[in-house]
């Protein structure tokens, strides 16, 4: 019987083969804390460390990827990776959370079946980065769940005032709608590309308020400065419509490694 | 070529929250099939396994893990307009709101004089 290996191989992302991604990972470490290096093949390089078999073979991932603590450990330890060579400059292309191989040959078969879609994504990217934007307006005053109607208030009042506490509600959503777009318009005509994220949860994002636009900005180096000093204008502005503007980032280019298809 | 010049990070909220990655590292990325492979279709499935172990994982109520619901290809009652901007009301909110106003209308008409 053939003895089950010991170790697979877990990708973190795929860069250009350079010294600068060789540089970057001598101080970071994985999901499994342990040494990241670079797989080379063809002038492509992929991310990736050794990783317990035991852990990250298929039964155990699929039960795994349900453990929340797990699973927030690992794709914080997996952001840490694309993170530390994407601010060493390189493109960086990461891959999705759990990309495991059996072994470095299997890495290199990856490189080489997928070689072209991962260089024209290298191309296409290279010199940007990703920029994350939310916005938050206040949590909704109007529309609670109705206090049940008092002996002294009849029904007909009771449903009028719920009916007028609703129109001003409407009225807070579309205005913070509209000003979320407006946001959106301004800076995707500074960004190269957009994509619109769902709204966040505020209990998972921790940010009080509530998620009215989720966006990410594909920005060029050049630009990003520019960028930025806009987000900070509209954060600046933004009190005053009662909203909130974040950003994060730079982020490598998740949101727009697949080319936008219209 | 362009090294050096990656625009410093703008992390001044500290480490980037969780949402913030699960919605990167879960979502998208490059999709490569690995040997392991199990984790294409896992991580599909994934996104609709928490909303439903979310149920039964304390944890994950106080994680609030169920952004997924708002997951336009997930769910349908948060599409987003043709703008884009993500829809606020929930559907519970606007079956309440059309119960509402029926009763007020009900309540209107009852109480009009003949």
């Amino acid at each position: 019987m053939k003895d089950m290996p010991q170790r697979y191989v877990y990708a973190y992302a795929v860069t250009r083969d350079c010294a600068a991604v060789a540089g970057a990972l001598e101080t970071v470490t994985g999901v499994a804390a342990e040494p990241v290096g670079g797989v080379r093949h063809l002038g492509l390089m992929a991310l990736a460390g050794r990783v317990p078999a035991a852990e990250y073979d298929e039964g155990a991932l699929s039960e795994r990827l349900e453990d929340l603590p797990w699973l927030e450990g690992v794709a914080r330890a997996h952001q840490r990776v694309v993170d530390a060579v994407t601010a060493a400059g390189p493109c960086v292309l990461p891959l999705r959370l759990a990309t495991v191989f059996h072994d470095e040959a299997g890495v290199r078969a990856m490189l080489e079946d997928r070689g072209q879609q991962l260089r024209s994504a290298l191309d296409r990217l290279d010199g940007r980065t990703e920029w994350g934007v939310k916005v938050y307006a206040p949590e909704p005053t109007a529309a609670p769940r109705p206090p049940a109607p008092r002996a002294t208030t009849s029904g007909r009042d009771y449903l009028r005032r719920r009916a007028a506490e609703r129109h001003a509600h409407q009225e807070g959503e579309r205005r913070a709608g509209e000003a979320a777009r407006g946001i959106h318009t301004t800076l995707a005509a500074l960004a190269e590309e957009t994509r619109l994220y769902p709204p966040q949860n505020p209990a998972l994002s921790r940010h009080p308020g509530r998620n009215v636009l989720n966006a990410a900005y594909l920005v060029p180096w050049d630009s990003a400065p520019h960028f930025t000093s806009a987000v900070t204008g509209l954060a600046e502005h933004a009190p005053g419509d009662g909203l909130r503007v974040e950003l994060t980032g730079p982020w490598a280019p998740y949101s727009f490694v697949t080319p936008d298809t219209p | 070529m362009n090294e050096h010049r990656a625009p410093v990070s703008y992390a001044d909220n500290g480490p980037a929250n969780l949402a913030d990655i699960l919605e990167r590292v879960l979502d998208k990325g490059v999709v490569i099939a690995g040997d392991i492979r199990i984790n294409l279709l896992d991580i599909e499935l994934l996104t609709i396994k928490l909303r439903l172990i979310v149920v039964s994982v304390d944890k994950a109520k106080e994680m609030g893990i169920d952004w997924w619901e708002n997951d336009p290809a997930l769910s349908s009652g948060a599409r987003s307009n043709s703008h884009g901007t993500p829809r606020i009301r929930e559907s519970d909110d606007e079956r309440r709101e059309l119960r509402e106003r029926r009763e007020l209308r009900e309540e209107e008409r009852r109480g009009e004089p003949r």
